[in-house]
């Protein structure tokens, strides 16, 4: 049996706006399989980002249970899902978030940084940039690289704790569509030779058609799951 | 991450804004500067009192007329027979000798130069009390002074005045108050006090002065300089002295009519006065450190709303609360740090330039920069960086991630 990665149950999100209470997240539940691309889909409002944040611990939500590659993590503290996040997800922004002052190496390297790796940061940066095709520009600014491969870069740097999950969050949202296939490509195929699970957050129909499983959310609940 | 790498990423960061990081340190570079420049300024100064004051002789006291803290009726001067009493042996055994002096600025002239000097009327213990040595001839003996002679000892000063040069000057006249008196003598340099110079002065012999030159009723004497055997004695010396002036002018316990000082005291007295004034100083400078501090804050804080989205992703990717607290700190310590480092050249600079002024017009003063001050500097610095950048590190760890991912 397949290792299930993401197990979900419940999982309720409830913001506080002045004296009014906004639910986010209604009742989520759902599991996601080691190796599996799933894609998140859902018009503005629907608590789509919201999901993502909890699933990326970057959030917790109000209630409900989340368990990540088997560890409970809605109830941990900030520092404790600091870890998580360092050791387990690897994030892809729409906006790439580099590090504009530093080379692409030493973004890359970022997330080592913090887990307390030493020596042997810079081969491992090497080869996840390697993974990506950057490997003969590692030592270009993110100005000095055009969208596409900044976006490699960001991959490499997601790629580089070998995460369970790899968060993308509307990952050729700023690309032309040519560069946007590419990095689609790149992003299947690290699936396909690594078997990292990948969770896709769009709107963009032609980027979810890449996942073999689509969830849909509206109004904070699912509303579908193929 | 450990703090070598924080320290490395923190100067990329600074250097990557230099003009900013530049006017940032500007104020801990005043700050600092100010503070070294004051405290090398007030312990040269100290130095140079202190210095001067040990250079009038050693092991000195000072009796002056008049009690200088209580008001006492009926004040008799002090006369020469006062001063002979208190060579004593028996009674002042402290005692090594004494002094009496009778001063005046007199107007003293040869061959159409002219100039104002102090003339002393000394005996010949003056030599020895007062530290002096000659550079020609002989001092005043026994025999000027029975004989009333017409001699002098001059200063250097007075002979640069007078003749242009310090050579040579025995066997001529000058006049003093139109008085011919031959030069049997020239002192040698003894550089200025905080007293007045101390090589523009002419020494007479006391009988002669204070019969043609400075007249006082009663055998008055202005100053009788008294010296202990040793250092340890001169308390016991201050002593005896007080006790054979009260009998001899019958005094009442408690309300002498003379005033004795020793050297300790005019040193601790000026030390009090400098002491205070670096502090005055040193306070004034450090007021514009903190003003200094409340920069870095400012500018930190700047920074951390400028990059608030680079903390979001940071923490992201999984940078911890303290990743981020270390992070800024060692950025507002490091700015600090290396203003406190460039303050410390500028004090420096500035103590420099103060001494060469001060020599330039011939006051021996130099300011000194003690290592003290050097560490003291660069510890305030760096502390005053690691406190103003507190608020501003912890409002960057405080940030929530998904909030500051979504900033723009």
């Amino acid at each position: 049996m397949e290792q299930q990665v993401i197990v979900a149950h419940d999982l309720k999100k409830i913001y506080q706006m002045g004296d009014v209470q906004v639910q986010a997240l209604a009742g989520v539940s759902f599991s996601v399989r080691q190796g599996e691309i799933l894609a998140i889909m859902g018009p503005s409002g629907s608590g789509k980002s919201t999901l993502m944040n909890i699933l990326g611990c970057l959030d917790r939500p109000t209630s409900g249970e989340y368990i990540l590659d088997g560890e409970q993590v809605a109830k941990l503290n900030d520092d404790q899902l600091a870890s998580i996040r360092n050791r387990k997800v690897g994030f892809v922004f729409q906006s790439f978030n580099l590090l504009p002052r530093s080379t692409a190496l030493a973004n890359v390297e970022l997330p080592l940084r913090y887990a307390g790796v030493g020596k042997e940061r810079l081969e491992r940066a090497q080869a996840s940039l390697t993974a990506v095709g950057l490997i003969d520009r590692m030592y270009h600014k993110p100005t000095e690289l055009s969208g596409g491969q900044q976006q490699r870069v960001a991959i490499a740097r997601a790629l580089i704790n070998n995460p369970a999950i790899l968060m993308a969050d509307e990952p050729t949202g700023n690309l032309d569509s040519k560069s946007g296939k590419e990095i689609m490509e790149l992003i299947i195929n690290l699936n396909k030779e690594r078997g990292t699970t990948i969770i896709l957050v769009t709107h963009d129909p032609s980027i979810a058609q890449h996942a073999r499983r689509v969830i849909r959310l509206r109004d904070g609940l699912i509303v579908e799951d193929v | 991450m450990n703090l070598a790498q924080a320290a490395l990423e923190a100067v990329e960061s600074l250097t990557s804004n230099k003009l900013r990081s530049g006017l940032t340190i500007l104020g801990i570079v005043i700050g600092v500067a100010a503070v070294i420049a004051m405290l090398a300024v007030g312990t040269g100064a100290q130095n140079a009192i202190t210095g001067s004051i040990s250079g009038i002789g050693s092991n000195l006291l000072f009796v002056f007329q008049g009690n200088f803290t209580e008001t006492v009726r009926n004040v008799q001067p002090l006369t020469l027979a006062d001063a002979y009493a208190l060579k004593d042996e028996f009674l002042a055994p402290s005692v090594a000798a004494v002094a009496p002096v009778l001063q005046k600025s007199l107007t003293i002239t040869y061959s159409g130069e002219q100039t104002t000097a102090q003339v002393n009327g000394v005996t010949p213990d003056y030599k020895s009390v007062r530290n002096y040595t000659l550079t020609e001839g002989d001092f005043i003996t026994d025999e000027n002074m029975l004989g009333q002679s017409s001699v002098v000892v001059i200063g250097p000063e007075v002979a640069d005045a007078l003749f242009n040069r310090r050579e040579g000057l025995v066997g001529e006249t000058i006049r003093i108050e139109g008085q011919p008196f031959r030069i049997i003598g020239v002192l040698a340099s003894k550089g200025g006090s905080s007293f007045g110079s101390q090589d523009n002065v002419v020494m007479a012999p006391y009988t002669t002065t204070a019969q043609r030159l400075i007249r006082r009723s009663l055998d008055r004497v202005d100053t009788i300089y008294v010296q202990a055997v040793s250092p340890e004695d001169v308390s016991s010396a201050s002593d005896q002295v007080a006790q054979i002036l009260r009998s001899r002018h019958r005094t009442n316990l408690g309300a002498d009519d003379f005033t004795i000082f020793s050297q300790e005291d005019f040193v601790s007295t000026a030390n009090t006065i400098t002491g205070v004034l670096t502090i005055f100083l040193g306070g004034i400078a450090a007021i514009s450190l903190l003003v200094g501090g409340i920069g870095i804050m400012n500018i930190m804080l700047v920074s951390v709303t400028e990059r608030t989205r680079e903390i979001g992703l940071r923490k992201a990717i999984g940078a911890r609360k303290r990743d981020i607290m270390i992070q800024f700190l060692t950025e507002s310590s490091l700015l600090s740090l290396f203003g406190g480092l460039v303050g410390i050249g500028l004090g420096w600079l500035i103590a420099f330039g103060v001494g060469q002024i001060a020599a330039a017009s011939n006051t021996p003063f130099t300011p000194s920069v003690g290592i003290d001050a050097i560490l003291l500097a660069t510890l305030f610095s760096t502390a005053v960086g690691l406190f103003f950048g507190i608020y501003p590190a912890n409002r960057a760890a405080s940030l929530e991630p998904v909030e500051a991912l979504r900033s723009e």
